[in-house]
């Protein structure tokens, strides 16, 4: 506590900066459930009105908020799985296995790993439409999982190099099936990389933004971010702010929890593999 | 189970690290496998349990070749150097995994488990998990998984390399007494000449990718063939004269003293160079072939005491002699070579 006290210009300084954000914080959190005389800052009435998204249909064209949320969580679940199943399998192979141009993929993965995909998205969309994918969830799921998977694998290559060769060997000696192996002895040593990979591409796809609103645009495929924007731009300059503050909190509220619950988890990505 | 290992050759790219190898083991007999660093002590190891595929060769298990049979089919038992636990499970689990796999009754694996786990004195540590375990209760784990499931042979590679001087000790003779009380034929890997010599019936001394001599204990510190199995055995180790032969004796290098040559021992043709080995237990005060020099070092043992003689020519013999007799650095002594136990060598190194 001693060297806390000490550090307070430091804390002075870092407190100026972050205000902003905290001060807009604030003002959306109540403004998402105050009512306000126009052009005065101070609230004059408790109210949930705002929050009627939830329970009504707002006639906007959209599906509705719960058909939106629907997709948006279908988008981060299924990208999440398939990250993680497809990490876990690929981590596997680069860590242990001898084939063929294994340097050459071990290189790719950093290469994509810092690649801007952004520019990659009119390839993406061509390529969407000549499949028949485009303006359809599962699209850009494949997408989303895709681009997210060489950080994935990485990760849990790191994982996997951690577990000692040995332990292997020993289970084959024991009897066991190669499957039966990893299965049992390597994954659960593997286990919190792969909690940390789950979460973080679920939160990754939740908060995906740029790849629906390009590659599935349309109603159907609609996700809560491109709902947000939807309801600024059709609005236009009467836009609903309160009821725009109260949809985003609803989207922001599973992140927070999530991130509440599992931090420690997430932690072990930069932990490389060791327990605490 | 007795193991033939016919020709074994193995390569790893284009090194080749062992070539056209062959030993048999006997069944119920406990091998050390005993060279430096790197010369395919683990790789032989490997080979036998089935994690190294042989480049060439054949392997057999009693008259059965098992040459291309399966690690999970072979029924070798392996204690790894580092153990190989499984980090996730508990003592208990661990043991149990061999007999899980083959899907045991639940009544079964608990007897056996129990069984085992009594046999190597970790009975009331089933529930710990492998890090809350000591070095030496570990290693007790990993052998007791080995033996669960009655392997017809037991692999151990440095079993003990990890472990403090006076657990390493414990646990030589308890793998000793483990072994001999299951009587199965355990091949124990090692560079540690006193753990071969103390625990195995017989020891394979390799080299390079070669067993250079395959005999007892006994017979290889008394008998070497070749002066690195003599160099190779014995603690404090044995000290080389070199030196050529002259006139029916041994002339010493760089000197004009000549020493008799035992009878036994073939004399090479004049003037061919020769090395006499001399273990330090046999140079001693009053032994008769007197050879004088100066103690230039002076290392205290406890029981004993180790000199080194720096001989008129350079040359250096090691005496160990038993505390007490308080010589010291610098002295002049003229000390004795046991004559019938000197080890003398060609100049291939071959014993003559
Ligand atoms: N997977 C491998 N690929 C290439 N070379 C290898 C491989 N495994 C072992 N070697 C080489 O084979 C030789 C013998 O290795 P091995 O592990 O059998 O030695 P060792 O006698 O067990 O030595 P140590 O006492 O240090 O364990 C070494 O020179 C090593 O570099
Ligand atoms: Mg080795």
């Amino acid at each position: 506590m001693q060297s806390n006290f000490r550090n307070w210009p430091v804390l002075l300084v870092l407190f100026v900066f972050s205000a902003p954000l905290l001060i807009m914080l604030t003002f959306l959190l109540v403004d998402a459930f105050t009512t306000k005389v126009p052009g005065t800052m101070i609230p004059n009435g408790l109210t949930f009105h705002h929050f009627r998204f939830l329970w009504t249909d707002l006639d906007d064209g959209s599906w509705g908020i719960w058909g939106v949320t629907l997709n948006t969580f279908n988008f981060a679940l299924f990208t999440s799985l398939s990250v993680s199943a497809i990490s876990l399998t690929a981590g596997y192979a680069l860590s242990r296995l001898a084939f063929p141009a294994r340097g050459f993929f071990l290189g790719s993965l950093i290469v994509l790993h810092a690649f801007p995909t952004v520019t990659l998205i009119i390839a993406i969309f061509l390529i969407l439409q000549l499949l028949g994918l485009y303006n359809t969830l599962i699209g850009v799921i494949v997408v989303k999982a895709a681009l997210e998977l060489p950080f994935g694998i990485w990760v849990m290559k790191g994982f996997y190099d951690t577990v000692p060769w040995e332990i292997e060997m020993a289970g084959v000696q024991d009897g066991a099936s190669r499957f039966t192996v990893w299965w049992q002895l390597v994954l659960p040593q593997v286990q919190p990389g792969l909690m940390a990979i789950l979460i973080f591409s679920f939160l990754s796809g939740w908060s995906e933004f740029i790849l629906p609103m390009v590659l599935a645009p349309g109603t159907e495929a609609q996700v809560l971010s491109t709902y947000l924007a939807t309801m600024l731009l059709d609005g236009g300059t009467q836009a609903d702010f309160n009821l725009f503050k109260a949809v985003g909190l609803f989207y922001a509220l599973p992140v927070i929890i999530i991130y509440l619950v599992f931090q420690n988890k997430l932690m072990n990505i930069y932990g490389g593999g060791t327990k605490g | 189970m007795r193991i033939s290992i016919e020709n074994f050759t193995k390569t790893f790219g284009d090194t080749t690290v062992i070539k056209d190898m062959s030993l048999e083991i006997r069944s119920g007999e406990m091998l050390a496998l005993l060279g430096p660093s790197g010369c395919g002590k683990s790789t032989t190891l490997f080979a036998i349990c089935g994690i190294h595929r042989m480049n060439g060769g054949r392997l057999l298990f009693g008259d059965k070749d098992v040459t291309r049979v399966s690690s999970q089919k072979r029924n070798v038992g392996v204690v790894f150097q580092n153990y190989a636990l499984y980090p996730h499970m508990n003592v208990f689990d661990n043991i149990a995994f061999p007999l899980k796999v083959r899907k045991e009754t639940r009544a079964e694996i608990d007897r056996k488990v129990q069984e085992i786990a009594n046999l190597v004195h970790i009975g009331e540590l089933l529930h710990r998990k492998p890090a809350q375990l000591s070095g030496g209760q570990q290693q007790r784990v990993a052998l007791a998984r080995a033996l669960v499931r009655e392997p017809d042979i037991l692999l151990l590679d440095e079993p003990l390399a990890n472990l403090d001087a006076k657990l390493r000790l414990e646990m030589r003779s308890e793998i000793r007494r483990i072994q001999q009380q299951t009587g199965i034929t355990a091949v124990l890997v090692t560079h540690d000449q006193v753990e071969a010599m103390s625990m195995c019936d017989r020891i394979a001394i390799m080299d390079n990718g070669k067993i250079v001599q395959l005999s007892s204990p006994k017979e290889m510190y008394e008998d070497p063939t070749s002066d690195f199995v003599a160099g190779f055995l014995g603690n404090p180790p044995i000290a080389f004269l070199e030196g050529k032969a002259a006139g029916g004796g041994f002339r010493l290098a760089n000197s004009e003293i000549t020493l008799p040559v035992p009878s036994g021992i073939t004399i090479p043709d004049h003037g061919a160079a020769m090395r006499f080995g001399i273990r330090p237990e046999f140079f001693q005060p009053n032994n008769g072939l007197k050879l004088n020099g100066k103690i230039s070092f002076v290392e205290t043992q406890g029981r004993e005491e180790l000199y080194d003689v720096m001989l008129e020519n350079g040359a250096v013999l090691r005496s160990i002699q038993s505390q007490g007799a308080g010589h010291k650095l610098g002295d002049e002594v003229s000390w004795g070579i046991a004559e019938d136990r000197i080890l003398a060598f060609g100049p291939d190194g071959r014993r003559l």
